[in-house]
């Protein structure tokens, strides 16, 4: 599966999509929930909750382990994606749809420094060999 | 270089993910982990299990030796072809491994131990017979294959494949065994359903494993297996239990003889040793997953008890966490306990195991 050339990427595996009223959608990518597997549970930041780049801010569970989601820019938490408390399982369904958050970021410039398709697809393919 | 089964091409023709366990390369999964367990649950689903070890033990009174050996006691196996489940302990009462024995005749016993152990298994049983039974021969068997097929239909799908082992096998009752032409099948499993281990010659197995898999069989891999286990109450050795803890500490009390007047390797410890802690299940009640090494807290009396978790994970059959965990004695079923998850305490049940048997949840809910 390819990723959207419209996100942008994190070393630690999150996607980051730009929307039009300023905010950001988060979520963890198809790699990171092949590598998971089957998931059993999602804890989410809470609405409000400010994060600092880089924070641990949500966990996803699989069967086999737990993993940290870790903010990929800067900002207050604006929603998030209760559904998937219930159905974990969409995210391997759909790394790309289920997201797990929102974000108002406290600095757009900050997207500038997330990695675009090419440059995580060459990260993979590295960690790979 | 990891080893391989002689499943390995099986394995990889069949898109398993594949990881390094204990130096094995071995299936985690075919794709889905929670389909694997849903499938050996309610239909059927087969494992290859070849890094396991079975070990021959031949000669004159192979019985005498294992009385010596294994902490259950074989004077129980009275009928050829059964099998005892048993730990074999270190003098000081620690659990060196947990394996299988099925008595095929007065000179020839076979004992299945777990793959990680499996060196340390032989190194032990070389030595102990050196001691105690020099004229007996120790023989591992890496010219085997081992299947195991699990689940509701796993025995009517044997049947299917291999010709006249339906009239041969139809009325083993559990922990039973027989041999039919190049296969060894047993009533055994690790999984809680109904099924066979059947053990067969390793240039046999690839065949069979397809065989298997036209006649509707699912493969399953480690981590299905390992769910599994855990929902049907079965201890996993390195974690449940090592040689620093005894089998009365492990949930394992049931398979340590006691009664009889026969010595036994680590018997005396056991005698001498107090039981302070005992293996408990854990329902969680909060949301999460409860993992192995998670710390527990318990109040009893206004104090304070700490346990820690030996196996944990999610229960796909009952949709919610479950766990093994060592526990002080003072706490017991129906107790609440906290069980510390990274910055959290959550709230779990002390519940009687097993969790899950043929298919039917057993804890109340």
């Amino acid at each position: 599966m390819s990723n959207p050339t419209h996100l942008k990427y994190t070393k630690s595996h999150e996607w980051v999509r730009p929307e039009d009223d300023g905010t950001v959608t988060i979520g963890i990518t198809h790699h990171a929930q092949e590598l998971l597997g089957d998931m059993v549970f999602v804890e989410l930041p809470q609405i409000g909750r400010k994060l600092a780049q880089k924070e641990e801010c949500a966990v996803v569970e699989s069967v086999k382990a737990a993993a940290d989601v870790y903010a990929p820019i800067g900002g207050e938490v604006t929603t998030n994606n209760s559904d998937l408390e219930s159905e974990p399982e969409k995210i391997n369904q759909d790394a790309y749809s289920a997201w797990l958050f929102k974000l108002k970021p406290d600095s757009a410039s900050d997207l500038d420094e997330l990695l675009d398709a090419t440059s995580y697809e060459n990260l993979l393919e590295n960690e790979e060999h | 270089m990891l080893k391989t089964t002689p499943l390995n091409q099986s394995h990889r023709a069949m898109n398993a993910k594949m990881v390094d366990f204990g130096g094995w390369d071995m299936p985690l999964h075919y794709g889905s982990q929670l389909d694997e367990h849903h499938q050996v649950r309610n239909d059927a689903g087969m494992f290859d299990v070849s890094h396991m070890l079975p070990i021959d033990i031949k000669g004159d009174d192979v019985r005498g030796f294992l009385r010596q050996l294994v902490a259950n006691n074989v004077d129980k196996l009275t009928l050829p072809g059964k099998a005892l489940y048993s730990c074999m302990l270190t003098p000081q009462g620690g659990v060196i491994d947990d394996l299988i024995i099925y008595f095929l005749s007065e000179n020839w016993f076979r004992i299945v131990v777990n793959a990680g152990t499996a060196d340390k298994d032989a190194a032990w049983i070389n030595a102990k017979r050196d001691e105690i039974a020099p004229g007996l021969e120790i023989l591992p068997r890496r010219d085997l294959a081992m299947i195991a097929i699990q689940g509701p239909n796993a025995r009517a799908k044997v049947w299917q494949v291999i010709s006249g082992a339906q009239s041969a096998t139809e009325n083993l009752k559990l922990f039973q065994s027989t041999t039919l032409n190049n296969y060894f099948i047993a009533r055994t499993g690790y999984t809680g359903e109904d099924g066979f281990e059947i053990i067969l010659p390793a240039d046999d197995a690839a065949t069979f494993w397809n065989e298997l898999h036209a006649a509707g069989v699912a493969p399953a891999g480690l981590g299905a297996r390992d769910t599994l286990r855990l929902e049907a109450g079965m201890n996993l050795y390195g974690q449940d239990m090592d040689e620093t803890t005894s089998p009365m500490e492990s949930g394992l009390t049931w398979t340590v003889d006691m009664k009889s007047e026969r010595d036994f390797i680590g018997k005396q410890a056991l005698t001498e040793k107090p039981v302070t802690q005992q293996l408990q299940g854990l329902v969680l009640l909060d949301r999460g997953v409860l993992r192995s090494h998670q710390k527990v807290v318990a109040q009893h009396n206004d104090n304070e008890f700490e346990g820690e978790i030996t196996s944990g994970g999610f229960s796909p059959t009952i949709n919610q966490s479950i766990a093994l965990a060592r526990l002080p004695s003072q706490i017991s079923v129906g107790d609440e306990v906290n069980v510390m998850v990274r910055d959290k305490k959550l709230c779990a049940k002390v519940v009687k195991y097993p969790f899950v048997r043929n298919g039917k949840v057993l804890i109340e809910q």
